[in-house]
């Protein structure tokens, strides 16, 4: 039996206009539109483009609950076996609005879905992990080559084949690391990458570095003698005892404590429990990781307002940057919430 | 940690620790620099009052830079 496929495009790709019609909400078209024909046809028996969902990309980014669900409900009338959507090449919106559709159908529907984008297209970072992303050019001109990349993967999608890693597959990592036995130890496959690297030959990483965003800074506070500050670290150091049981490495959580009551940090009250340096010199006096003593001296002075009654901490060896940064917006919100003006946050 | 913290909470957060090109990496915007990786906010190669008087050196260039408008990533530095 013939698989069906829904296309999910933009008003440009429709042929409807550019930005003058970026604002046009779902419409579907019981037909195959814009690059859908040619993905159409690429798919020859194995495929069929059963019909092609459109909206404009300011519309998508504007009303991102209405649109998504507006279009998820024409997708699912028209009983796909898999969802394209785009390419959206560099376009910002249109690579949201495809990551965005992608995914809610895979994650909603259970229908699987293919997209494409250039590699910096900000819809990578928001859905890389989340949908199959197949690494595209930046503009159309990249078209004839990104469809048959794009619709080669629905195909082995769609009849359950197996897929080999996402470099050999065209398709951007999604986070995912598979298990397997590899003919050479790790200590060759490392030695060999290293001779690799001194004689100036290519090798790749089995392990690549993730990459981080940056911020705007905060505004800086005005009157720092009357504002409250938290004092936080990833540097393992617990209460004595270790009563939240943060893990010595790869945490999966953080904790507080009440330090209002102390002036000192001291072996009988805390301790390190960080599984990843030399803790003689924190067990010996805490304060060399979480600086409590000198910061309450400060606060006696009058050159802060107070010290926030709660210390965060947890552990930060090997711990993700998926839970590192969950760990982050969590205090936020308990920092925000009780109306802390800054925090001083230490790490090993 | 910091980056979220500072974004989510809207507050200057002070990244105290060693290896400076991380801080940077993973966003810290006030960044500085501490005594080493295992004791980042004390000194104890001499005695007590060295550590405390290097710790609250520390802290007052980690007040510097949250009362200091900053535009992007600043490391503050004796």
């Amino acid at each position: 039996m013939t698989k069906r496929v829904v296309c999910y495009i933009n008003q440009f790709f429709a042929g409807m206009g550019g930005e003058d019609t970026a604002h046009v909400p779902p419409e579907v078209r019981q037909e195959v539109v814009g690059p859908a024909m040619q993905i159409d046809s690429l798919f020859g028996e194995e495929a069929q483009v059963v019909g092609t969902v459109i909206c404009g990309d300011s519309y998508y980014g504007e009303n991102i609950e209405e649109a998504r669900s507006a279009s998820l409900e024409m997708i699912k009338d028209l009983e796909p076996d898999l969802v394209i959507a785009g390419p959206a090449f560099n376009a910002g919106r249109y690579g949201f609005a495809c990551g965005d559709i992608c995914s809610s159908v895979t994650e909603e529907l259970g229908i699987p879905a293919v997209t494409g984008m250039y590699n910096e297209n900000p819809g990578v970072d928001l859905y890389g992990k989340r949908t199959y992303i197949v690494s595209v050019a930046d503009s159309a001109r990249g078209m004839r080559k990104a469809l048959p990349k794009m619709v080669q993967l629905a195909c082995k999608i769609l009849n359950k084949e197996k897929l080999e890693p996402a470099r050999l597959e065209g398709y951007l990592h999604r986070g995912i690391r598979k298990n397997f036995f590899h003919e050479e130890t790790g200590a060759q496959r490392g030695v060999e990458m290293a001779l690799a690297k001194v004689r100036g030959e290519a090798f790749r990483t089995e392990y690549e570095m993730p990459v981080f965003k940056k911020i705007t800074p905060a505004p800086p506070v005005k009157d720092i003698s009357k504002a409250t500050i938290a004092l936080c670290t990833s540097g393992g150091i617990v209460p004595k005892g270790n009563p939240e049981k943060i893990r010595v490495s790869s945490a999966m959580k953080w904790a507080k404590e009440d330090i209002s009551g102390l002036e000192d940090l001291t072996p009988d009250n805390f301790e390190s429990i960080h599984g990843g340096y030399d803790r003689t010199w924190a067990l010996e006096d805490p304060d060399r990781v979480l600086p409590l003593d000198m910061l309450k001296q400060l606060e006696k002075e009058g050159a802060i307002g107070k010290i926030f009654e709660y210390a965060c901490y947890t552990t930060g060896t090997a711990t993700s940057v998926a839970n590192s940064e969950k760990f982050g917006q969590e205090i936020g919100e308990l920092l925000k919430k009780e109306g802390v003006d800054a925090a001083i946050l230490t790490s090993t | 940690m910091v980056r979220e913290i500072e974004k989510t909470a809207g507050i200057p957060v002070v990244h105290i620790a060693t290896i400076v090109p991380i801080m940077m990496t993973v966003g810290s915007n006030r960044i500085v620099p501490g005594v080493a990786i295992p004791h980042p906010s004390g000194d104890p190669s001499k005695d007590r009052k060295h550590d405390q008087k290097i710790r609250r050196e520390l802290l007052e260039m980690a007040l510097k830079a949250i009362s200091t408008d900053i535009s992007d990533q600043t490391i503050f530095n004796k």
